[in-house]
């Protein structure tokens, strides 16, 4: 075998290897990581939704964060000297051996033999534990989720629950095996009773206290401290000497700019308006204290801050991954994202943390390759961005560092396959699998010209045995169908309409025009008939696919031409159409980042999914009889994650019910297939898990004769598959026959 | 209208207190003593609650030490603010041990004045930045007893309080 033969056959076993390990991870873990994520999940709209002003506190937060992160080097000295003020010291670690160092020499200096710990993943992220444990230095968690992972030996999977893969029936099977308890311990109850006596006796012969802290603010040298369970209190109240350890990121100026992260982390989380214990601490307290005895004076106690950069200031020059900084660590993120709900932080999740962000973190914290084996977890379905508390463009995080990892592959390997065939400014060296998604648009264009042969040839067992072997595509998945005949071509032999109220661009993207005719058909004949005269754009590809796979460059040459393309339509004064949620997701978002302010701004304002433009059109005094009459026929209806995102699914919804469909819609946000991420072998079975909740929603006595009708491609493969029904796009049933 | 806005205020507070299950009396200074004696278990501890005429009953231990504290089934520690919206008090470390007979017992009874009832967390940082700033002090904000779902379901009564019952004192 040659060098290169052999490379591609390792990274063919590794695609395969992933998906084995994946697999094992979600049959050992899922179901508990599923139950506890979706009820967070749930918690977190059920909670948000008191709030009078939720966009208005999120919009206040992420002002906050903005300023302090822009003016963290002042707020830096400005914290400093008012520890220093209240009598306690500030440590500022560059990296993670001068923390630890740090760390150790305090607690030898108080002549420590063991340190009680309250959960801090910036604790984690440094591996003080360890570093500690190898001084001869007791560490003891406090927080019984993270307890029970000491115990356990294994790291956290998300951020705020850290042992939510486990099951109650593990923790006792663990805790018999350890300890062997003279009581059973059966519940919830009994295991947490359990914890807290061992833990009791262990806090109380602590000689230091180490603590996180979620805030603090640079005026009074506060720290915040957000928990339920009260160790951390008892953590600080029962120690002399407390140290607390924290990312620079963590200081905002003031404290009263603490209420909105107040008010937001618990409803953002896990669903609590807010947790048992805020603790605003201005160390060293003023309790006296409990160590001895008798209540000693308080002036007795220490405090020692330890800042931390390991990375963070690098992040605040980073254009792209400053945004990072902001995170609060939620863990909304996480929860919303249907992904993690099914695999959770051991797979989706690096070093130190999880979720959507963890690309963020572990990218600023150790480089682009420590986020390498879970970055493309992330499909970029944007659900987690309405989530966070702070506004962060989570998917764009891992976009760029996709990019970045695409760009330091190796510059050699496959090149001799690809060089000349794939027109884009992508480096040679990328992964062939992201190069076909990224470019799909061409291969859908020779599909299309040589449909139905090409569907033949796709659909042979020879092929599909090299798409697995070479591209990773999943061979159990059908290959998308070519049609013989474009749109654009159907488009041009069509008379105009006479006499049109107005006229529409429609961007047919790359499905629309070349594979799912008939929703582009369906999309025509329904605005004409609403007045709209319809021209069809002479671009297709929006970049979305090339962006999803981290090809940045690609997908700003495509958001150049879509944009050349329909600039004369929208100076001609016609509105844009777009059919798939994905593609104006790219037109009113995405664009942002890849056109200059003017063009999105134009190209934003003037963009319209086909139902929502349907909506308004009818709502601006359209006759809607001109459409098709719904006549009580039975419809269950997905919407899609970036319909959702940008708020519309309810003009779809209330389309299809105005025209008298009976609609039943999908309480399942995420139907799995999430563009080109279920083709992938490796993803294949994460895919199917997501899917599985719409499955069995869609296939309930109910359910299973309705008409299933989806607003995105991918949500049509994947529900095509997994009810092997035939499904069809809302235009389509709307729309007048022809 | 100060005293409908007030009433409200109260009104507010205990229907979140509800909510949250936490126990709530209502009394004032004179009834202050009987109210606690119905409301505490024994040993029960406590510091002096800084409201005119209210004293605490001679069965709370007002000389603590850490075994003392530790040992408590009952804790009456002073609030200084309550957010009417999330049925939070507002608990300050102080010299006399309010932080930890509040933590330790078993059952904390945070005692508040009715008139320090205050809307919302906004309201109550108002008051919180000059405190923290100017006095250098620790403030606990706390709603409900302490608890946990690491073990599988949700548990109250973890490291803190298994019990809170709020009593507010009007004047
Ligand atoms: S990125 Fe946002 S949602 Fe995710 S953990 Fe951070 S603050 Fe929470």
């Amino acid at each position: 075998m040659s060098g290169k033969n052999s490379e591609r056959a390792e990274r063919k076993v590794s695609k395969r290897a992933k998906a084995a390990k994946i697999r094992g991870i979600m049959e050992q873990e899922g179901t508990a990581i599923e139950t506890n994520t979706q009820g967070f999940n749930d918690g977190r709209y059920e909670s948000v939704a008191d709030l009078e002003d939720y966009e208005g506190l999120k919009d206040e937060a992420r002002a906050i964060k903005e300023d302090a992160i822009a003016r963290l080097p002042d707020l830096i000295d400005d914290l400093t000297a008012a520890v220093e003020d209240n009598g306690g010291t500030v440590y500022l670690a560059e990296d993670a051996a001068e923390a630890n160092e740090y760390i150790e020499s305090i607690v030898a200096d108080a002549d420590a033999d063991s340190v009680a710990k309250s959960k801090s993943m910036t604790t984690e992220e440094l591996e003080v534990n360890e570093h500690l444990e190898d001084a001869s230095v007791d560490v003891v968690e406090t927080d019984l989720g993270e307890w029970v992972l000491q115990v356990a030996e294994e790291a956290p999977s998300h951020l705020v629950a850290p042992a939510i893969h486990k099951s109650r029936e593990e923790i006792t099977t663990l805790f018999e095996e350890r300890f062997d308890p003279d009581v059973p311990l059966e519940t919830a109850e009994d295991l947490t009773k359990f914890a807290r006596e061992q833990l009791a006796d262990d806090i109380a012969s602590a000689d230091v206290g180490m603590t996180g802290a979620n805030f603090l603010t640079a005026d009074s040298g506060t720290m915040a401290l957000v928990t339920s369970e009260g160790n951390a209190r008892k953590t600080v109240a029962s120690t002399d000497t407390h140290v607390a350890v924290a990312g620079v990121e963590k200081i905002v100026p003031s404290v009263e700019d603490l209420q909105p992260f107040i008010e937001l982390i618990g409803r953002s989380g896990t669903g609590q308006d807010i947790t048992s214990y805020v603790s605003l601490l201005t160390p060293p307290i003023d309790a006296p204290t409990f160590a001895d005895e008798e209540f000693g004076d308080a002036d007795a106690r220490d405090f020692h801050l330890v800042l931390i950069d390991n990375g963070r200031m690098a992040m605040r020059e980073d254009e792209d991954l400053r945004e990072t900084l902001y995170c609060i660590r939620c863990s909304a993120c996480a929860n919303s994202c249907a992904n993690f709900q099914q695999v959770g932080g051991h797979a989706f999740g690096g070093e130190t943390y999880t979720g959507g962000i963890a690309t963020g973190w572990e990218a600023g914290i150790g480089g682009e390759e420590a986020a390498e084996d879970f970055n493309d977890l992330c499909t970029g379905c944007s659900r987690c961005t309405e989530a966070c508390p702070v506004k962060i463009d989570i998917p764009w995080v891992n976009t760029v560092v996709r990019d970045r990892l695409n760009r330091g592959a190796d510059p050699d390997a496959f090149d001799h396959l690809v060089s000349g065939l794939t027109p884009d400014p992508e480096p040679a060296g990328l992964d062939l699998q992201k190069r076909f998604f990224g470019n799909f648009s061409t291969v859908a264009k020779l599909g299309s010209a040589f449909a139905p042969v090409s569907n033949w040839v796709a659909e042979a067992p020879p092929s599909r045995w090299l798409a697995e072997t070479i591209l990773g595509v999943d061979r159990r998945r059908d290959m998308p169908k070519f049609t013989r005949g474009t749109l654009r071509k159907w488009a041009k032999g069509r008379d105009s309409l006479a006499d049109p109220d107005r006229e529409v661009v429609l961007l047919a993207d790359t499905y629309t025009n070349y594979m799912h005719v008939e929703r582009g058909k369906a999309t025509i004949r329904a605005l004409e008939a609403l007045g709209c005269e319809v021209h069809v754009a002479d671009t297709s590809e929006s970049g979305r696919a090339a962006l999803s796979q981290g090809m940045i460059a690609t997908a700003r040459e495509h958001a150049e031409s879509v944009a050349d393309s329909l600039e004369p339509h929208v100076e001609a004064g016609r509105d844009v159409i777009v059919v798939e949620p994905s593609d104006l997701a790219m037109l009113r978002n995405d664009y942002e980042r890849l056109l200059d302010a003017e063009t999105f701004d134009r190209i934003a304002t003037n963009s319209y999914e086909v139902l929502e433009y349907v909506y308004g059109l009818i709502e601006n005094g359209a006759d809607i009889n001109a459409l098709a009459d719904g006549d009580g026929e039975e419809i269950a209806y997905h919407s899609h994650c970036q319909q959702r995102t940008l708020g519309l699914d309810a003009h779809t919804e209330a389309i299809l019910d105005r025209l008298g469909f009976d609609l039943l819609t999908s309480e399942v946000e995420c139907c799995g297939m999430a563009g080109s991420f279920g083709f992938k072998q490796q993803y294949y079975d994460v895919s199917m898990a997501v899917g599985d909740d719409l499955r069995e929603q869609f296939t309930t006595p109910d359910t299973e004769d309705r008409t299933v009708v989806a607003s995105g491609t991918s949500c049509h493969d994947q529900l095509t598959e997994l009810l092997e029904r035939s499904v069809t796009h809302p235009v389509e049933v709307i729309a007048p026959a022809e | 209208m100060p005293s409908t806005q007030a009433a409200s205020l109260l009104e507010r507070f205990v229907a979140s207190l509800e909510e949250i299950d936490v126990a709530w009396s209502r009394t004032d200074a004179n009834g202050f003593e009987s109210t606690l004696e119905s409301v505490l278990e024994e040993p029960a501890v406590g510091v002096p609650i800084p409201i005119d005429g209210a004293s605490l009953p001679d069965t709370v231990e007002t000389d603590l030490d850490p075994e003392t504290v530790r040992a408590a089934a009952t804790g009456v520690t002073p609030a200084t603010i309550a957010v009417a919206d999330y049925g939070s008090v507002l608990l300050e470390s102080d010299a006399n041990g309010s932080e930890l007979a509040s933590l330790f017992s078993e059952t904390h009874v945070p005692v508040i004045r009715e008139q320090d009832v205050v809307g919302t967390m906004a309201d109550a940082f108002e008051d919180l930045g000059p405190l923290l700033r100017g006095d250098q002090g620790d403030v606990i904000v706390a709603t409900g007893p302490s608890a946990t779902s690491d073990m599988g379901a949700l548990v109250t009564g973890v490291h803190g309080p298994t019990d809170v019952h709020v009593v507010i004192v009007e004047q």
